[in-house]
Parts: structure tokens; sequence; C-alpha cells
């Protein structure tokens, strides 16, 4: 692998930039590996990435039915805070915000790491009140946030409503790393970072079966013929619930669809990120000037990436009461990502019934976030069989009670 | 978007009119049961990439529970039924077996 620099940038203007190289490349598939990935994604290939860097383990494969970051982790609005109430998810997500910091430096990739800060605002008594909570034990977690009124929301977002009839503005809970990155360069780092140590991705590869032997996993058939592995990570989000059948367990998840738009492009006029969870919206702006907008979830199962246009409708109704000068702005991409929810709303980072079988899913409305930590503990889990960071999204913990109830904590976006 | 007929009123809700009530023909397992089927009963839910079965309410209409019969990969639906059921009726399931033949849920077929 080249690197990458001011330097290289210099030499190749000096020849035409004919000197790059591709950043991955796109072998076909060995016999055997240690490892094999399912799922391409972000939290797929950062696994892969810190099994290499951190365990030495880089006789590892990532196959993906589609193309590299295809999937949920080009289709979230980038947004990365780790301002949760529950213990377990501050230490994940704080731990991938942390590892975002410097992420373009140790993959040697930049991945626009944008910490602009995140409000997410309180429009009812009752979100003051949660939001105070969770300032509280941010702080006693180690992550820093605060509890800020209107005034200094509207110096922070100069562009908002505060006191629109419906949702009025009455503060809200400042998190000033956090922020966004370009989801698509967080997969392409991660997939050079791993190309470059020897790793496999497998694209167009579809993943039709689990091999076992004696209550172990022994391989995977694919499209492209039968692997063998020592290890499975099952990495997909979406379609976990497939994949786990595969592997002849079940999962405690339901897939429904997420949407978001984007509008046309503006000039700079919001740089930071505001959350309304009351109203089921966020919005900010990207690079190119386009106000980002991610909505609700539809209320039932749907594996087709089309959400209901009603959700559109009330995010967008929402926002524009919030933020009157959006109104007359044309909004030019629409889509949907299949996300798989647990009933706690936090994600499952676990051993499996099957030996050797690990399963990383139920992010649901929120994983882009937590892509580099969420990878450093699986990789963690997958290499030594235990990880402090992944402990507690055990599968087993719905059975035994042990929920990381998010739900209640944040009310819907996450 | 999501139209279904709601049988008791017999007319054809759009999907503001509903409100979606997730998972149908739950067996429910309260005190004495096993963790196993408690937990199943609470948290393990079919999410079938396929014909599935579902309980909606038509909120803003008449108010009425019922069962519908979609596929979510494709959001077709094969028909609306009474909730007053334990199991889909025979002429929801021969209307199933006719687009995707071959096709199970939990017990039925």
């Amino acid at each position: 692998m080249k690197h990458y620099s001011a330097f290289a940038v210099a030499r190749e203007a000096l020849r035409y930039h004919t000197g790059w190289e591709r950043a991955w490349r796109s072998p076909e598939p060995k016999k055997r590996y240690d490892v094999i990935i399912i799922g391409a994604g972000g939290h797929g290939l950062a696994t892969a990435y810190y099994l290499g860097k951190n365990y030495g383990i880089q006789n590892v494969a990532v196959i993906e039915k589609g193309w590299l970051g295809g999937g949920n982790t080009g289709r979230n609005t980038t947004i990365i805070r780790s301002n949760y109430l529950q213990d377990p998810s501050a230490a994940i997500y704080e731990k991938a915000r942390g590892l975002y910091e410097d992420l373009s430096q140790d993959l040697n990739y930049n991945i626009m790491f944008s910490p602009r800060g995140v409000i997410m605002l309180a429009q009812t008594q009752h979100e003051i009140r949660g939001y105070q909570r969770t300032a509280h034990a941010n702080a006693l977690q180690g992550v820093k946030t605060e509890w800020i009124g209107p005034e200094r929301v509207k110096e922070l977002v100069p562009i908002i409503n505060l006191d629109g009839p419906r949702y009025p503005v009455l503060g809200g809970l400042w998190q000033e790393r956090g922020g966004t990155a370009r989801h698509d360069a967080v997969a392409w780092g991660y997939a050079r970072a791993c190309s470059a140590m020897g790793m496999d991705i497998i694209q167009q590869c579809e993943v039709t079966g689990v091999r076992s032997q004696d209550g172990r996993v022994v391989g995977v058939d694919t499209t492209k013929g039968a692997i063998d592995c020592d290890k499975l990570g099952i990495v997909v989000a979406g379609h976990s619930g497939q994949l786990a059948e595969m592997a002849g367990f079940r999962l405690p998840l339901e897939a429904v669809a997420l949407q978001a738009l984007v509008s046309e492009p503006i000039k700079p006029c919001m740089d930071v990120v505001v959350m309304a969870n009351t109203v089921h919206g966020y919005m900010s702006q990207s690079d190119k000037g386009e106000m980002v907008i991610g909505g609700g979830t539809d209320g039932f199962n749907n594996f087709t990436q089309r959400g209901s246009f009603h959700h559109i409708e009330e995010t967008v109704r929402a926002l524009v009461e919030t933020f009157p000068m959006i109104s007359r702005l044309k909004m030019l991409r629409q889509w949907g990502g299949i996300v798989d929810m647990t009933g706690d709303r936090s994600p499952i980072l676990s051993k499996t019934p099957l030996g050797g079988c690990f399963i990383n899913c139920g992010w649901g409305t929120g994983g882009f976030k937590a892509i580099p930590g969420s990878g450093w503990g699986m990789a963690q889990l997958m290499a030594t069989g235990h990880s402090p960071l992944t402990e507690a999204f055990s599968l087993d913990r719905f059975k035994e009670g042990r929920f990381i109830d998010e739900s209640v904590a944040a009310g819907v976006a996450h | 978007m999501l139209i279904l007929n709601c049988p008791y009123c017999g007319v054809d809700a759009e999907e503001t009119e509903l409100a979606a009530g997730g998972e149908a023909h739950l067996k429910r397992f309260g005190p004495g049961s096993s963790d196993d089927e408690f937990h199943d009963y609470l948290f393990m839910r079919e999410n079938p990439k396929g014909v599935h079965f579902e309980r909606w309410r038509h909120a803003n209409g008449c108010g009425k529970w019922f069962h519908a019969a979609r596929c979510t990969n494709t959001l077709e639906v094969f028909g609306t039924y009474t909730a007053q059921t334990s199991e889909p009726p025979q002429d929801i399931k021969d209307a199933i077996a006719a687009k995707r033949p071959g096709w199970t849920w939990r017990e039925f077929s």
C-alpha cells in the first residue's frame, strides 16, 4: 500500500496522477481463513482491522453480498456522539468517538471527522429532565457533555426558531466533541487498511449457508464456493436474522426501514448537528452544503429499503417549524435502510450458541457512530473470548433481564 | 403507501389511518412458564423476509383490531381478516399459496 501524504499528491501531480494504485485488492477467495467476517460494512471491516492490528490475526476474509459499504454504512446521516444514559452504552460509544478523533491518521485515509458539536434539543419538560439526567450520568462516565439553555442554543444555531407554537426549544444536551464524518470514507479507509494487512475483501459474494461440525463452525457456503474458517463473525445489520437461521439459532430482532433525505446544497448556515427527538428529526449540513435530514422508522417489518412517505412528511413538517428558513428548500434525494431493532434498542455483540461463531447486530437506528468502538470490542471478543466493551451486550441479556434500555433513556432517535 | 382493507368496516385504509400492532398470533406465556418460553414470548419475533402475519388497528377509523397477511420483502398484501381467531383462515392461506407456493410461517403453511 502506498502511503497517502501531501508529498504523494505533489509527486502524482507531476506525473499526471498515473501512479495511484487501487485502494484495496479484489481477490478470489482462498480455501481457508482463520477468521471470516460476513458483511463488509463499517462494523465488519472495523472488526477485521482491529483483529489484525490489535491481535495479529491477519488471515482474514471479509465477505460481502453487495459492494463494500453499500448497506447502512452508506445510508446513514453520519452523526457521531456518545451522550448515552446507560454505562455500557456510554463506554462503547465514547470508545468509538475517541477512536474517530484520530482515525484518519491511524488509517492514513481522510475520513473527514468533523467534531463540530451535537445538540439534542429539549422541546418538552420531560426532555429537559431527561437530558439533565443524561448530562449528570455522562459526567460520571467521563463523557464530556453539558446541559445548555435556549440562549446558548440560539448562539450555536442562529437559524433556529426558539418559540415555535408546537415545539418550543427549551434547552439542549450539548456534546462539543460530537460531530460527523464521511461515512463512505470510514468503510473505504478500513477496507484499504485491511487489504494492506493481506486480508481478502470479497465483494459480490453471498453467504448461502453456515457449515458446522460437533457444535462448532467450520466454514461457510457462498456463491463463490465453500470457504473454511476457524471463527466466524456475522456483522450484517438488517439481514442478521437470516444469517443466524443459517447458523442454527434465532435472534431477538425485528427489521424495519429508517429513512433519510438531503436538500439541494446551500451556503453554510449551520455548523453543528441538531437532533430533535420529540419530532423524530435531526439535521446537519454536509460539506457540500446539503442539509442532511434523518427521520423516524416505520412501525412494521420491512426489508425493502423503502420507507413510508408520511414519515418524511412528519419529520420535515416539524423541522420547518424549528428551522423556518428551510421551508423553501428542495429535497434532492430520499432513501431508506433496513435496521435491526432489539427489544431494548441496544446492540448485540456476543458469542452465539454455535461454537466459534460470533454476532454483531441490533445497532438499530444508530450504528454509524459506533463503528470503531464496535470493531475494537468485537475483535477483542473474537480473539480472546472476552471484552469488557461488549460484555453487557451479550445475547443472553434478554433472558436474564439485564436490559441496556436506551429506548426509555433517549426517546427515539439514536 | 401501505393500504389495508379493514375487515370490520370495509374501508380501504391508508397507512396514516392505521396503527401497526406487531406480530400476530402470539401465544402468551406468564407466571408458571419456563424462562425460555417467557423469553421467546417477549422478544423472539419471526421477523421473516417474506410472508408475515401482523396485527393492525384501524385507529383513525372504526377503531377495531384486525390481522393482515403481508410480504415484508415486496410490501404485497395477501389479505386481512378478523382479530377473533388464533390462526389465519383457510382463504388467506390459499391466497398466499397462490402467490408464494410452499410458504411457511411458524407452524402454519
